[in-house]
């Protein structure tokens, strides 16, 4: 301290600032790599062995699903048959006539041997796939629709139009969407198809999706380039389609992913109830297991080999949700 | 609190005439006849139909057709079976098997979910822990009917420590397998919650204030950690029950358990769509209830839920 400083100057206590370390800090670096969010999950994801095992699944099942001949020559349901009646049937299977094939082991081209009806189980399986793909996307799509575009509508407008869609997600959320799927399924008892069933499990599950996508984007619209977007003239609308909703999406991702699963559960559990798919159209894991279960015990690989495809599937889409989750959610991630 | 009670009732009735008129008009609102439609491939006999009629009120207005059956559901007065049976005393026969199964089920998912949990979250990243979430995820991926077949053949069929299916009378032994089958998915959710709730409960200042004014182990982890780890678990009991009634459905009918569940499983394989409509009708008001219920308990363990809004 200078004598010729006529002001006394009350002593300092702290250190220094480092004014060059700080300035670095502010300063924009360029040549970094670009970073957000999409980009972080990306990153942490790569490097998840349990992603890279749910994608190879799933790739897997994608392919099985578009690609079932790649797999099965045998058609899945037709040329079912109980028993051996002719030579050329003995033949073709390579065992004696009057062999018993309902319910009968593997034989050579038939890898997981026959249901009670007399039909492949592999190729039932593999054929199978599709079905159980096809409505989990289609209820998941149909979902995640559904509760965005609902979810945003109250979130971002608010008032009275935020009362009534919740009380209205309140009612849908109070039905057990099996249950309500249930009563669907059974009024449509000839003109069962995959977009019934999909409508059914969907039109039930979309409140939990709205739930929170509302509350994402309730925290989302106080940010401030919400305002700068509304400042600069833009309207209500545009404002909520291109700048609040892909900002409040990431849990709707997380919750689609592990909702796949869930659909795809929920279509086996129709067809397990029995107010799936028909049968003798559709090829379905769960009309399978319910058809099994009466030979648990002298058969039981008619009841185990289409539970272990439907069990795989389900954890695949339930892994890759959790790596999904532990990616775009840092908070979820903080309880690891 | 009796101001809390006083609203979350009174959330409760729009829930209430919304979810059960939602139902009514799954059933009447869809195009044709819903008497010939229930009826599938079946000729209904006409006294069949009119009895139908007259149970659904088919002279009267859409509306006040819903509230005469809403009346009818109300008054105790569910219906008859094709069979001719009463629905009525179909439940009160059903329903008491159906409450010990759940019973059972519910202190076995909440007592091992939860201590696993505390233990998991305690131990984070240790074997039991890592062990825990391996087998949690291996149930959660597994269906109730594949879990429910698969504790069937091994412990009913390969190992004999159980009847494959329940007995007359429904014993509690009996009913022990079918209660873990139907525990199993939602002790997975409690075990996960539980663990996830203890590790952020753990990092709280008021527990490292606890330890710091010496308190044991003994005393910090079951009242400051686990008790202020709860409210999340007791909040999902309620998403919980709706798995319940779904599993008890299907774990009813592989089991044979004489419950509404099974009850249930058969009017779907015999098509009697009028059984099926009571029946999911009085699932959803006990869910309803059940979740209004947990929503007053959730109040008691919590009291800033009181005062929000």
């Amino acid at each position: 301290m200078s004598s010729k400083n006529p002001v006394r100057r009350a002593p300092r206590f702290v250190a220094e600032v480092d004014e060059g370390g700080l300035g670095a800090v502010d300063a924009v670096r360029v040549s970094d790599r670009k970073s957000n969010l999409w980009l972080d999950a990306w990153r942490d994801l790569r490097s998840r062995w349990m992603f890279w095992i749910s994608a190879v699944i799933i790739l897997f099942i994608v392919f099985v699903a578009i690609f079932p001949g790649v797999f099965t020559s045998v058609p899945p349901n037709d040329n079912c048959i109980l028993s051996v009646q002719t030579q050329a049937q003995a033949e073709e299977f390579g065992v004696p006539v009057g062999t018993r094939i309902s319910n009968h082991g593997p034989l050579p081209g038939h890898p997981l041997g026959f249901t009670k009806q007399g039909c492949d189980v592999f190729s039932r399986i593999v054929h199978g796939t599709g079905t159980s793909l096809s409505v989990g996307i289609i209820v998941t799509v149909l979902v995640a629709i559904m509760g965005i575009v609902l979810g945003a509508f109250a979130g971002y407008f608010g008032g009275w139009l935020d009362s009534f869609l919740m009380r209205i997600g309140d009612i849908f959320f109070a039905i057990p969407y099996i249950l309500a799927a249930v009563v669907i399924m059974s009024m449509f008892l000839h003109d069962r198809n995959i977009w019934i069933i999909s409508l059914a499990i969907g039109f039930f599950a979309w409140p939990s999706t709205a739930r929170i996508l509302r509350s994402e984007v309730l925290r989302v619209k106080q940010l401030d380039f919400v305002t700068a977007s509304e400042a600069i003239g833009l309207s209500k609308f545009r404002t909520m389609f291109t700048h609040v909703m892909p900002n409040s999406i990431a849990p709707v991702i997380i919750i689609s992913t592990v909702g796949l699963a869930g659909a795809i559960t929920a279509e086996a559990t129709l067809s397990f109830l029995g107010v799936g798919l028909p049968n003798n159209i559709f090829m379905s894991w769960g009309n399978d297991i319910s058809a099994a279960q009466t030979s648990l015990r002298t058969a039981p690989q008619t009841l185990i080999y289409p539970s272990i495809a439907l069990s795989l599937t389900v954890l695949a889409f339930i892994m890759l949700g959790e790596t999904v989750r532990d990616a775009l959610d840092p908070k979820a991630r903080a309880t690891r | 609190m009796i101001w809390y009670i006083i609203r979350r009732l009174l959330q409760g009735i729009p829930v209430f005439f919304g979810s059960t008129f939602i139902i009514f008009s799954m059933v009447f609102a869809m195009p044709g006849n819903p008497v010939l439609r229930m009826f599938g491939d079946r000729t209904p006999s006409p006294e069949q139909i009119a009895a139908l009629e007259a149970k659904f009120h088919l002279d009267q207005p859409f509306l006040s057709r819903y509230f005469l059956y809403l009346g009818d559901v109300l008054q105790g007065n569910l219906g008859t079976t094709y069979a001719g049976q009463s629905v009525n005393e179909i439940l009160a026969r059903t329903f008491p098997t159906t409450l010990r199964l759940a019973l059972l089920a519910v202190v076995i998912q909440l007592g091992i979910g939860v201590l696993a949990g505390l233990i998991a979250g305690l131990r984070k990243g240790g074997v039991f822990d890592n062990a825990s979430l391996v087998i949690t995820l291996l149930i959660i991926s597994m269906p109730v009917f594949v879990f429910a077949f698969v504790a069937q053949w091994l412990f009913g069929i390969q190992l004999g420590w159980a009847r494959p299916t329940v007995g007359p009378g429904a014993p509690w032994s009996d009913l022990l397998l079918p209660a873990i089958v139907l525990a199993g998915l939602n002790l997975a959710y409690v075990l996960r919650l539980t663990r996830a709730s203890v590790i952020e409960t753990s990092q709280n200042d008021f527990v490292r204030m606890a330890y710091g004014k010496g308190l044991t182990r003994g005393r910090v982890i079951p009242v400051h950690i686990l008790r202020n780890s709860m409210i999340p678990v007791t909040t999902n009991i309620a998403a919980d029950f709706g798995i319940l009634i779904v599993g008890a459905t299907v774990t009813e009918g592989i089991f044979n358990v004489p419950g509404v569940g099974n009850e249930l499983f058969k009017a779907i394989n015999r098509h009697d769509t009028p059984e099926i409509v009571s029946i999911v009708t009085i699932l959803v008001i006990v869910y309803v209830l059940v979740n209004i219920a947990i929503d007053l308990l959730y109040g008691v363990l919590d009291p800033r839920i009181r005062y929000v809004k």
